[in-house]
């Protein structure tokens, strides 16, 4: 067990992957030379080679899309897009390629990839490099989807998407990179589809992944000075969602607050509260209440964005409200 | 030269396959039993097969939706492709892809792309993990002059020559994209230059001459294997029919249309040279037509005769299934 960061964690996995198998090669812009644009890859290209940990020109499809074909070729690529907002440029590739090709090949194909983003705000890097648009990913079958929130998280949920058969995309919090934690390097893969309950509770179900975690664990520890015993739930994979995990806390809870830096409107928190109302209604005892981001492009001044993303105070008024205390 | 009487031959047995191949597709579009786009390759035939002549079992194919002849040059079953067609669970994508998406991993066919531009980027990945691997293979990869437009084609070419990717880039140049003109695409019409400039060579050959087409390719595909870097072939060509089963036309004049089927056939022209070179004669043309209908017949016969996917298995596929 050591104490170390999130982007560290990513980098152990990293390492353990390149040196156990000779066809995993990590690309993407500035992973090699610069060392990545958030130091994920820092020294990489020291011990691996510029084969390797391949720098790309400035092409999200182009380098996404070699991506798919080396993985039909036989490599395990890591694509690394330095944040979610560029990775628009490689739509085609992810959903029309990545997450087609082996339904319509008829099961012949297969794309053994992971692709791994930074998302999310909270550095005043305003409205082109700050949105959460992880649950546009998790709309699309044919892909996997997967929103590290710990440490351990960011270590063994990367293996896990290397072990996987399929493209498999990581989405990695910016504020989380320099994050500390605990990582036990031996546990190994975690499981792709299993949401992890980060803290008992009885009376409310904080349902959450990724950046929020930390949020809303701080509210979980606010309500139970308020006298609130919340369960916080993290749902680790956005797609395929684990389903019996949040349906089985609102079933003890009976409360359900969804936090998510996505939008409301159209959004993943939409879908984590269809899915209660469609299997869990009849355990609820309130409406479902969500967090999430302003309806507003992210701006950059800090009380802006600040006012813009889900906050601690508005988890906890959220919560409250559900309980008549608003 | 496709040197050899047998080769040259069933060279120009395949293009009468696809031909025929294709207008049967159309008959039955009538009926039916086909549907959604169909993308015929009628007149260009002798790119496909004459690139496929250059090519060993081995090597990695990536084609366009406008890709039934490239499949059945490349050896895939008229019957396997046929089925797909009728959305058959025996069709070489089990009903999946129709026209636009045929399969094939032992043919190393790897599609069948139907967003323009797309499989650009996936044949640069092919050859990217052959490089790395150590496979000595060659991957190649046709297009329209429409995909030249495309940033993925110019992100693909510079990723190609960047790395030196063993790629064959083949530019199936037929004039038009849909209805739009190549001087009404692209801002210069000689479309080698635009590989030349990301320091890739480029060539291009009459599309419409199935030997001219094939020399070129060996010539390509050699240059390709030798320096284990990428090449760009263009084949200038015509489709004799619609962009998709119907349209008005209204962006090319019928006598253009004419003019090309009357003076360019690549069936009519590949005749003609085998016929000089004492190759092929009336009796052996009849053969092989006679040859091409009965298994073009047989493969429809066994479409009607395939069982459909289960509709229980709708799902299947989409993952690879967990390992027991
Ligand atoms: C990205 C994208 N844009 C538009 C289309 C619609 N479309 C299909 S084929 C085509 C023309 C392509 O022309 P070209 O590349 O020359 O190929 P050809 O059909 O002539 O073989 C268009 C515009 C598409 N399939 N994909
Ligand atoms: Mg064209």
């Amino acid at each position: 067990m050591t104490t170390l960061t999130y982007r560290e964690a990513i980098r152990v996995a990293l390492s353990t992957a390149l040196d156990a198998d000779p066809r995993v090669l990590l690309m993407g812009e500035d992973v090699g030379r610069y060392g990545g644009a958030y130091a994920v890859s820092k020294g990489l290209l020291e011990r691996f080679g510029p084969e390797r940990i391949r720098d790309t020109p400035l092409a999200e499809s182009g380098f996404l899309g070699a991506g798919i074909g080396a993985a039909l070729g036989g490599l395990r690529p890591i694509v690394e897009i330095m944040t979610v907002n560029f990775s628009l440029l490689a739509l085609d590739q992810v959903v029309n390629n990545a997450a087609t090709l082996r339904h319509m090949s008829g099961g012949q194909l297969s794309v053994p990839l992971v692709v791994r983003m930074a998302t999310g705000g909270g550095r005043q890097l305003a409205a082109q490099h700050s949105h959460s648009l992880e649950g546009w990913y998790a709309h699309v079958p044919g892909i996997k989807v997967l929103a590290p929130a710990t440490v351990q998280d960011a270590h063994d949920l990367l293996l896990a998407a290397l072990a996987d058969p399929d493209p498999v995309f990581l989405f990695e919090h910016q504020l989380l990179y320099p994050t500390e934690g605990e990582l036990d390097e031996a546990r190994g893969p975690a499981r792709i589809g299993e949401a992890l309950v980060r803290r008992e509770g009885h009376d409310v179900s904080l349902i959450t992944y990724g950046g929020s975690l930390g949020k809303a664990l701080a509210a979980a520890s606010e309500l139970a000075a308020a006298g609130i015993s919340a369960e916080v739930i993290d749902l680790r994979t956005l797609r395929p969602l684990d389903t019996d995990t949040v349906c089985a806390s609102v079933t003890r809870t009976h409360r359900a607050v969804i936090i998510d830096e996505g939008w409301k409107t159209g959004s993943f928190s939409a879908e984590v509260a269809a899915l209660l109302a469609e299997r869990a209604f009849y355990e609820l005892d309130a409406p479902i209440a969500r967090v999430c981001s302003a309806e507003v492009p992210i701006p950059y001044a800090k009380h802006l964005e600040e006012a813009a993303l889900p906050r601690v105070p508005a988890i906890v008024s959220a919560t409250l409200e559900l309980f008549g205390r608003g | 030269m496709i040197d050899g009487r047998e080769r040259a031959l069933a060279a120009f047995e395949q293009m009468v396959l696809i031909r025929r191949f294709e207008e049967k597709c159309a008959e039955v579009y009538s009926t039916g039993k086909i549907r959604g786009f169909l993308h015929l390759y009628i007149g260009e035939e002798a790119v496909a097969v004459g690139v496929m002549a250059a090519l060993s079992a081995d090597d990695n194919v990536v084609a366009t939706y406008r890709e039934h002849g490239h499949a059945l040059a490349r050896g895939l079953g008229p019957g396997s492709v046929m089925a797909e067609m009728y959305g058959k669970a025996t069709g070489c994508s089990r009903g999946r892809g129709g026209s636009m998406h045929l399969f094939s991993t032992p043919h190393r066919f790897f599609g069948g792309h139907a967003i323009v531009g797309g499989g650009l980027p996936v044949a640069v990945g092919l050859a990217l993990a052959d490089s790395m691997l150590g496979h000595d293979r060659v991957t190649v990869c046709f297009f329209g002059d429409g995909a030249v437009d495309e940033g993925e084609f110019h992100e693909s070419m510079n990723l190609a020559a960047l790395w030196r990717l063993p790629v064959l880039f083949v530019c199936e140049n037929n004039l038009y994209a849909m209805g739009t003109a190549l001087e009404r695409h692209e801002s210069l019409t000689d479309l080698c230059v635009k590989p030349r400039a990301y320091g890739i060579p480029a060539e291009n050959v009459d599309g419409m001459d199935l030997f001219a087409v094939e020399a070129a390719a060996q010539h390509a595909v050699s240059e390709v294997r030798r320096h284990r870097s990428p090449f760009f072939l263009e084949a200038k060509t015509y489709r004799f029919r619609a962009h998709s089963m119907y349209d008005a036309e209204a962006y090319r004049s019928r006598e253009e249309v004419a003019e090309w089927a009357q003076k360019h056939d690549p069936i009519d022209l590949a005749a003609a040279q085998l016929e000089r070179r004492g190759l092929l004669d009336p009796a052996a043309r009849a053969a092989i037509e006679d040859r091409v209908r009965t298994a073009v017949q047989q493969a429809c016969d066994e479409a009607d005769a395939a069982p459909l996917e289960p509709v229980a298995d709708l799902l299947r596929d989409v993952l690879t299934p967990e390992a027991r």
